[in-house]
């Protein structure tokens, strides 16, 4: 068992970071489309009002996978956040815009108010998920580390074909998968034309997943990890037919099963390494030379037996109680603060 | 960038991010702690009573709670990733035991805090009563929690306990060991009510203000029996009769918990005080000015402070004794001062840090300082404690001010009240200025009775890939941020406290016309950003 135990954590790494593509993901993307496709401030304010109860939630998913990794690999989060500064600088910076705008957005008194938050959530929500995905491709090939795991040869040696890959992959997901999101969850011009948008930009917007995907698989060459790539690709073709027969739920299940798929593929063709070095194999990490003690394995595992399942539930009945789709006529009117105060004689 | 950083050192720029970083982060959690409960009150009070003042100060003060929580969110993303960023090798050095609490804060905290707060601002309309109170009070224990777990983890940095070391590194061997720490007991009690001080002062400052705004517009007057007659303007929207109601009930409620909870701070404070003697006396020793040992505390000292030696500093105003009572009870036991602690510490941990330029930068070779800077440590001490007292005496002087059922006209003393919010935030800072700079020069402070060699010099801990100039990109990017930021939240709170009562009911603003059934239609949303 206790050999077993940093395996099972990097399943459960995997799981996390995952679980918030799924749900940040969307909501990612829908920070984006307020920027570029809404047509109007009725579009915006229903678009922002279908993430508004769960986004905070969702984000945490990235909290625990940073938690999570600092706990159970140390090693990891340390060479994987250092080696990475500039670019998680800039997610953070992104993610604080997008947390602020979107709770102040609305409070302000002028359209020039609110089309600055909105600014804030579309390039925040871009920058942020740019950032993860550049992360995320590589943690799964590779910095340039030394022996001591510290990235070597300047501020952006990071800065490679792989990043940007990655980078394009979490934002043409998000995209998409935000855009079925509206489609599920709204009603009204907004429901319409992101149902339209399916074809042609979905196989554009899913393109660099996809070389993402098969990149990291061919090169590890695992006969059952081609099997869950085919899994994935079966989803993404069962998203194409369901969003262009307009079955919106289908076509947001699909592309999130999809997305675990295609995650769970990268993620298993990379094990057992953790975060490679392109200077040194020798160099690698791995699950085994960055983990934490059997004994502190141990105590996370009993917590996230514990909370895991109960996070699960909660969110998923939070998002049964807010089911119901938003219309433009759900909308109250703006709220302009005025001060309540006599006027001066 | 880089010509900007030459010649500034990578471990003094990420100390400076993140004292920064962490403080403003504090600006925003005591109030997010301290107030939350308070609403939970004023809402059960509401569902109890069925008083039309309950629910308005429910709706209130949680648009105010809102409007900050949001900043105290964006903000902690920053503290959980900043370990790795910066302090790559403090990361690798104490990840086993310090990522522990860490991940429960995440797994078991924040979902719930983030996950039920989403659930009551939507669920106003939507979800039953009691259910609703329910999601609210997850929330806010999860937020208590979070600062259990967090302190956890910063206690451990303060007394290091539940390891053994394997191959120079600490491995956790008792979970239990590490989540009782008796530092972190009396430390996460002594925020809590420090968290309240705020929220006491935040209710007392601004329900005030409302109060002498009424009287301003000539809505409330004080009749020839000395009492307060309240009246009503329909002009103004919310400013009726319920309304002044509510802020005389949430003035007094904030002022008590504000002299409440300067009572518990001296309890809990006094509890930290005698563990950190033995647990770390220098920091105690630096806080108190004693050069040598003594039983006299020191009420104001001065001298050339930042002559680590200690010689130069000269007692001013002594009190026999009375050290030794905090730190030990009695009248006569000494307290050992710095003169007689560096000889011990540096028979203990060194006297130059090793010679090794690649893991400990510009202080490698160097003599190593054991007394944190003192003018800090000094009046870091004296800053908590009198911004405390003075926010608990002021709300003293409010309870009686406000005996005839308002507030006076004078505009000084409601300028004083509200700028009276600052004075817990402040001794807030200034508590953990001292704690963690009081720590210095170690990041994890050796514990005297615990395992040798658990500890680590701060200088080692930065991350060696990172240069100062990505360092200082980091800082001014987030500092300027941060500030304008800053500006933002206090613009909307200024806008949403002159609003009164109706910035956070609208409906108050167009009372149901004949016309209509009063009603707003039901599938629209009763709360929607």
């Amino acid at each position: 068992m206790a050999e077993a135990l940093p395996t099972i954590w990097f399943v459960l790494i995997a799981i996390l970071w995952t679980g918030y593509l799924v749900l940040e993901g969307f909501d990612l993307g829908v920070g984006m489309h307020m920027l570029v496709s809404a047509r109007s401030e009725q579009d915006r304010r229903v678009m922002l009002n279908t993430i508004g109860p769960v986004w905070d939630g969702n984000e945490v998913w990235l909290l625990t996978a940073g938690g999570a990794t600092f706990a159970a690999f140390p090693f990891w989060y340390a060479s994987l956040f250092s080696g990475l500064y500039i670019p998680l600088v800039l997610v953070l910076l992104g993610l604080i815009f997008r947390a602020v705008a979107i709770e102040y957005r609305g409070k302000g008194r002028t359209p020039r108010w609110a089309a600055f938050w909105t600014w804030a959530i579309g390039l925040g929500s871009f920058v942020s998920a740019f950032g993860i995905g550049a992360a995320l491709a590589l943690t799964t090939t590779g910095l340039p580390l030394d022996a001591n795991g510290d990235i070597v040869g300047g501020g952006f040696a990071w800065f490679t074909g792989y990043a940007v890959l990655g980078g394009l992959a979490v934002v043409g997901f998000a995209l998409l998968h935000g855009a079925n999101f509206l489609a599920l969850k709204t009603d009204g011009p907004v429901r319409k034309r992101m149902a339209g948008l399916a074809w042609p930009w979905g196989w554009v917007a899913l393109l660099p997943l996809a070389v993402w995907a098969i990149l990291v698989v061919v090169l590890a060459g695992r006969w059952w990890t081609y099997l869950t790539l085919v899994i994935a690709v079966v989803c993404a073709l069962a998203w194409l037919l369901a969003s262009r027969a307009k079955r919106e739920g289908w076509a947001f299940a699909s592309l999130a099963a999809f997305l675990v798929f295609g995650s769970g593929s990268i993620f298993a063709s990379v094990y057992p390494l953790v975060l490679p070095s392109t200077l040194d194999h020798a160099w690698d990490l791995t699950v085994s030379n960055a983990s934490s003690s059997s004994y502190t394995l141990g105590v996370i595992s009993v917590v996230a037996c514990v909370g895991l399942p109960l996070v699960l539930a909660y969110q998923a009945w939070t998002y049964w109680i807010f089911r119901k789709r938003v219309a433009p006529s759900h909308i109250p009117p703006h709220d302009v603060v005025e001060p309540a105060v006599a006027p001066t004689r | 960038m880089h010509v900007l950083a030459a010649g500034l050192e990578p471990l003094l720029i990420a100390r400076w991010q993140f004292g920064i970083t962490t403080v403003y982060h504090f600006l925003m959690v005591p109030l997010t702690i301290g107030l939350g409960p308070v609403i939970v009150y004023l809402q059960s009070r509401w569902h109890r009573t069925g008083d039309e003042r309950f629910y308005r100060a429910t709706k209130f003060w949680g648009k105010l709670y809102l409007i900050n929580f949001i900043m105290g969110v964006a903000t902690g993303i920053v503290q959980e990733f900043q370990f790795g960023l910066a302090w790559s090798e403090y990361s690798r050095f104490v990840g086993d035991v310090f990522g522990a609490p860490l991940a429960m804060e995440a797994l078991l905290a924040f979902f719930l805090e983030s996950t039920f707060l989403g659930l009551w601002i939507f669920g106003w309309g939507r979800l039953p009563k009691g259910l609703h109170l329910t999601t609210l009070i997850l929330a806010i224990f999860g937020s208590v929690i979070s600062a259990y777990f967090i302190i956890v983890a910063n206690s451990w940095m303060q007394h290091p306990v539940g390891v053994e070391l394997v191959n120079g590194r600490p491995i956790m061997n008792d979970i239990w060991a590490v989540l009782g720490n008796n530092t972190a007991i009396w430390a996460f009690l002594h925020t809590l009510v420090g968290s309240f001080a705020v929220s006491g002062a935040f209710l007392l400052g601004i329900s005030w203000y409302q109060l002498w705004r009424r009287r301003r517009d000539g809505i409330d007057t004080i009749g020839p029996d000395n009492k307060v007659i309240v009246g009503e303007n329909p002009a103004i929207p919310g400013r009726d009769k319920a309304d002044h109601a509510l802020w005389l009930h949430s003035l007094r409620l904030g002022a008590v918990i504000a002299v409440v909870a300067f009572g518990l701070l001296t309890i809990t404070g006094d509890q930290q005080g005698k563990l950190m003697f033995q647990q770390q006396p220098m920091k105690m020793a630096a806080a108190e000015a004693a050069c040598d040992t003594t039983t006299d505390i020191s009420l104001l000292s001065f001298g050339a402070w930042n002559t680590k030696d200690c010689h130069t500093v000269t007692g001013v105003i002594e009190v026999p004794g009375v050290l030794s009572f905090l730190a030990n009870g009695n009248f006569s036991t000494p307290v050992q001062g710095l003169n007689q602690l560096v000889p011990e510490y540096q028979q203990k941990y060194g006297t130059t840090v090793p010679n090794d330029p690649s893991t400990y930068g510009a202080a490698a070779g160097k003599t190593i300082s054991y007394v944190p800077i003192m003018p800090v440590t000094y009046w870091g001490f004296r800053l908590m404690i009198t911004f405390g007292a003075l926010s608990a005496i002021a709300s003293l002087v409010a309870l009686w001010l406000t005996r005839r059922g308002t507030v006076p006209q004078a505009k000084w003393l409601m300028v004083l009240a509200v700028v009276g919010i600052l004075a817990p935030f402040a001794g807030d800072s200034a508590g953990w200025v001292f704690t963690e700079m009081g720590r210095q020069p170690f990041i994890v402070a050796p514990n005297p009775t615990g395992v040798d060699g658990v500890f680590m010099f701060t200088a080692a801990a930065v991350s060696p890939g990172v240069s100062a100039g990505m360092l200082l990109f980091s800082l001014i990017a987030l500092g300027s941020v941060y500030l304008a930021l800053l500006v933002v939240e206090l613009v909307l709170l200024f806008r949403y406290v002159r609003g009164g009562v109706a910035s956070a009911i609208p409906e108050l603003k167009n009372p149901p016309g004949p016309d209509s059934s009063g009603k707003a239609p039901d599938d629209v949303l009763a709360f929607a950003y």
